[in-house]
């Protein structure tokens, strides 16, 4: 019934100034049914190599630790099924696993992602009523659910030219943290406002919404399109807006 | 000797999940400097996986919930073995957890007026679960993540401690690994808060993450703390069972609280046959009455019928799953089926996303039109370190326990969703009072030279064992062991061969060897956890095997039914003794007081 699979894994370390430094090597593993790719990571761990690095922990899409790039597409191993894999991959053609590209690597599929702990850090945190038992109603709800949905598997970071190709890691705050903002600065009770960090440290600017982050989303966030454009509109509209700038050289607020 | 890295603060939290979290909020609330280490990285623990809601008696849906009422529950829940007076605080202050954490930036699905909605569950006569859709944990995590980073913590992701140390008989401090790296670390601490979940990945079948390898309590076992109600393991009822792969992963009670019918072979809804007799007026006894009851409830009234017996407590949703599959009545794949896909599509979708998204990714079914198949699974035990009930302190004093790590709300068996509020409620006393037992400290204590140097030679041990068994091997061995030996139906011949078993996987995992490297080598980190699920294990056992009675979540084929005049007084203590050997005997709680015992039901205090 079984049949075998070849995963083609990077395993290695980052040399003197943090490149990556290493090579793919081939396992071969039996399969059973339904098996996900983060189980054949698992059962190469137990057969082959029990030091090869991956991060995991729900294997049930909840907690977002085990992000990698399969078929150099990234995804969360623990919710893709080697049933889809094994059709998207040419036959006798290894299945390829690599960490996430845009951060810097620790060791084999295990990558340093402290700058997003350290950008979630920077942002300021809800101000609401000092009452307890707050109001609102489930259609505001509604928006600000869909942000708070993401599990912070940084996939969207990976995938973002911004950061992945430019390395914009000190001046944007890419789009799990444009999430973050939105979900924040749409709260019905929140009364901070964050639109000058948004605009000036967070470097909103650079996002020119070509969608990559919404496309790998695991948790569906429609993230471009809900987060991060209502986000520049409201920059556009305090910064860029004639009337507002009018109104604030003469000092109104 | 290896290079070691000390650090000195007055609360160290061991764990980052809700619990921990919540006690480093408040210890570093009062300007206790506090570090915090977990194993995995920040908002990646455990509580993230927590489904259906935490349990508070806001009484934002139903008018008639109360305090006393959650308090009636819990005990009622719980076979009258949890502490009354963990299980009055426990009501009691939920509901002001709850709402602060909404102040903090949670949003709870809401009701038509605009307040935290709440959803029915097992056991609670009341909705009372605040929830967002199917994904609390998540929300209650971040919620906590987002605060507690703003408190000027220290956080240690990815450490590993290995070691409590005393000094004259109080909480000294801690050793720990960096999983990244291999670094060794020193903690000095005035006190230390357990809240490192609990144990769950010891059974083959479970709905736990890595983590659950019981490090927490082997570590205040191995401290000499007394370790509580080791023998109730809850065996959640719906586990995801095929395809293999995905076997035990969590399917929400909340399936059952939105109106989720459980079937067998032949189609019958079985549950209506295993309702016990202490639950007998609660539930409803015909179909009819049981969807009258769903109908009222998902259109916003308040319950006049009975509820579905699906709703009976978790213990016993299980025990019938698997009385029907005994029975030749079992789904395809060996459970049973539970069906919501009566109920309207986009209901389903909007309040169980997470559930629709797991079974159509991976097991290809859509709940809102095909029935899921689901089994028991290891989730949840109630036993851990004994504490105050006051101040969540162990007995060792500066040894702190809350959450998962540590036993008595729950008595023998856990309400679903008192799991959450438990985090909430007990994290915050925990971090309140380890920081106050701190402040009347006023230098660190030395650590044991001696001992140090003895818990980093085991932990470097493995690095050396070139050749020997890979550790993945006697982890797989053991859990199946567990699970054919100690799992939800026990014997005394199954348990007292699982203690010698456990005799021979432990002389195994001492010459297991993952790998020399340390720089991030799970090989390694698996051969190092072996030795705390092998203790955790044996006090499952041992506390089963002296336990000659079925009660929550310990069901003796040997011995069928309660004994309320002998078991149901007492609760197992677990210690090391002074040979090292693992030593059992029993104590009761105080009496409960009369006005208390006014809110339970009479006819079961016999």
């Amino acid at each position: 019934m079984s049949e075998e699979v070849t995963f083609r894994v990077f395993r290695g370390v980052p040399d003197s100034v943090g490149d990556p430094f290493g090579k793919m090597v081939d396992y071969t593993v039996e399969m059973d049914e339904g098996m996900v790719v983060l189980d054949v990571i698992h059962r190469i761990q137990a057969e082959h190599a029990p030091d090869l690095s991956c991060r995991w922990n729900c294997k049930a899409g909840k907690c977002g630790s085990c992000s990698a790039e399969v078929n150099g597409k990234p995804r969360l191993m623990c919710m893709t099924r080697m049933e889809d894999i094994l059709e998207e991959t040419p036959e006798d053609v290894p299945i390829l696993v690599k960490p996430m590209q845009a951060f810097p690597l620790v060791k084999d599929l295990v990558t340093d992602v402290s700058w997003a702990y350290e950008t979630d850090r920077s942002i300021v945190p809800i101000n609401g009523p000092e009452e307890m038992d707050w109001e609102f109603k489930q259609e505001e709800a509604d928006r600000l659910q869909e942000f708070r949905s993401c599990i912070e598997c940084m996939l969207c970071v990976n995938t973002c030219h911004v950061l992945r190709e430019h390395q914009k890691f000190d001046e944007f705050a890419g789009p799990r943290f444009f999430v973050r903002l939105a979900s924040l600065e749409m709260h019905p009770l929140d009364m901070e406002s964050r639109i000058p960090e948004i605009k000036d440290d967070f470097g909103i600017g650079y996002c020119n919404i070509t969608k990559c982050c919404t496309e790998v989303c695991p948790a569906g966030i429609n993230i471009t399109d809900n987060a991060i454009i209502p986000l520049k509109e409201r920059v556009v509209t305090e910064y860029y807006d004639p009337l507002a700038m009018l109104a604030r050289k003469v000092g109104i607020k | 000797m290896t290079e070691i890295t000390t650090h000195e603060h007055d609360v160290v939290i061991i764990g980052a999940g809700g619990a921990g979290l919540r006690a480093a909020i408040e210890a570093s609330s009062t300007g206790a400097s506090v570090a915090m280490i977990s194993k995995s990285m920040l908002g990646k623990a455990h509580t993230v996986m927590a489904e259906g809601g935490a349990a508070a008696a806001l009484a934002n849906k139903d008018p008639r919930d109360s305090w006393e009422v959650h308090f009636r529950d819990t005990m009622k829940g719980g076979k009258y073995l949890g502490d009354w007076r963990m299980a009055r605080i426990h009501a009691q202050q939920a509901p002001d957890r709850i709402r602060e954490l909404e102040q903090w930036g949670a949003v709870f699905d809401r009701t038509p007026q605009g307040l935290t909605s709440q959803r029915n569950f097992g056991g609670h006569t009341y909705p009372r679960l605040a929830h967002i859709g199917d994904a609390t944990g998540l929300e209650l995590i971040r919620t906590l993540q987002q605060k507690g980073v703003h408190m000027g913590m220290d956080v240690f992701m990815e450490f590993t401690v290995r070691r409590l140390f005393k000094t004259d008989g109080r909480i000294s401090g801690c050793f720990a690994y960096d999983r990244n790296d291999g670094s060794l670390h020193v903690f000095k601490a005035k006190s230390v808060v357990l809240a490192t979940g609990g144990i769950t990945r010891c059974w083959e079948v479970c709905s736990g993450s890595w983590e659950y390898t019981g490090e927490g309590h082997a570590l205040a076992y191995w401290a000499g703390a007394e370790m509580g109600d080791m023998e109730f393991v809850q065996f959640h009822p719906t586990g995801m069972i095929w395809p293999p792969s995905v076997k035990g992963i969590l399917v929400t009670e909340g399936v059952r609280g939105e109106g989720g019918m459980l079937r067998n072979s032949e189609g019958d809804r079985f549950m209506f046959n295993y309702v016990p007799e202490m639950y007998a007026d609660e539930f409803a006894d015909t179909e009819k009455e049981a969807l009258e009851w769903v109908d009222e409830v998902v259109s916003g009234k308040l319950a006049t019928r009975r509820r579905p017996p699906e709703l009976l407590t978790r213990d016993v949703v299980a025990k019938a799953i698997n009385s029907e599959r005994d029975a030749g009545r079992a789904s395809e794949h060996g459970g049973a089926y539970l069906d919501i896909s009566w109920r309207d599509e986009e209901e389903v979708r909007k309040k169980l996303p997470g559930m629709y998204h797991q079974f159509k990714e991976l097991a290809a079914v859509d709940i809102t039109k095909q029935p899921m198949e689901v089994g028991p699974t290891a989730h949840y035990v109630m036993g851990g370190v004994k504490v105050d009930p006051e101040t969540q302190e162990s007995t060792i004093p500066g040894l702190f326990a809350a959450g998962e790590a540590a036993t008595g709300l729950h008595g023998a068996n856990r309400l679903g969703g008192n799991s959450l509020s438990d985090l909430i409620v007990f994290g915050k006393i925990a971090g309140e009072q380890a920081a106050s037992s701190a402040s009347k400290i006023e230098i660190f204590a030395e650590i044991d030279q001696a001992e140090l140097i003895e818990v980093v030679d085991e932990t470097m041990a493995p690095l050396q064992r070139e050749g020997g068994e890979n550790p993945a091997k006697v982890v797989e061995d053991l859990r199946r062991m567990m699970q054919d030996k100690v799992g939800i139906i026990r014997t005394k011949s199954l348990l007292e061969e699982a203690l010698n078993d456990l005799e021979e996987l432990e002389s195994r995992s001492t010459e297991t060897f993952g790998g020399s490297g340390t720089t991030y080598n799970p090989g390694w980190h698996q051969a190092l956890e072996i030795g705390a699920m092998i203790d955790v294990s044996r006090m499952c056992a041992l506390a089963a095997l002296r336990r000659e009675e079925s009660r929550g979540g310990h069901t003796r084929d040997d011995f069928p039914t309660p004994d309320h005049s002998r078991w149901g007084k007492i609760n197992s203590v677990i210690v090391k003794g002074e040979d090292g050997d693992m030593v059992i005997d029993y104590v009761s709680y105080p009496p409960i007081p009369e006005d208390l015992k006014s809110l339970l039901d009479e006819d079961d205090l016999n």
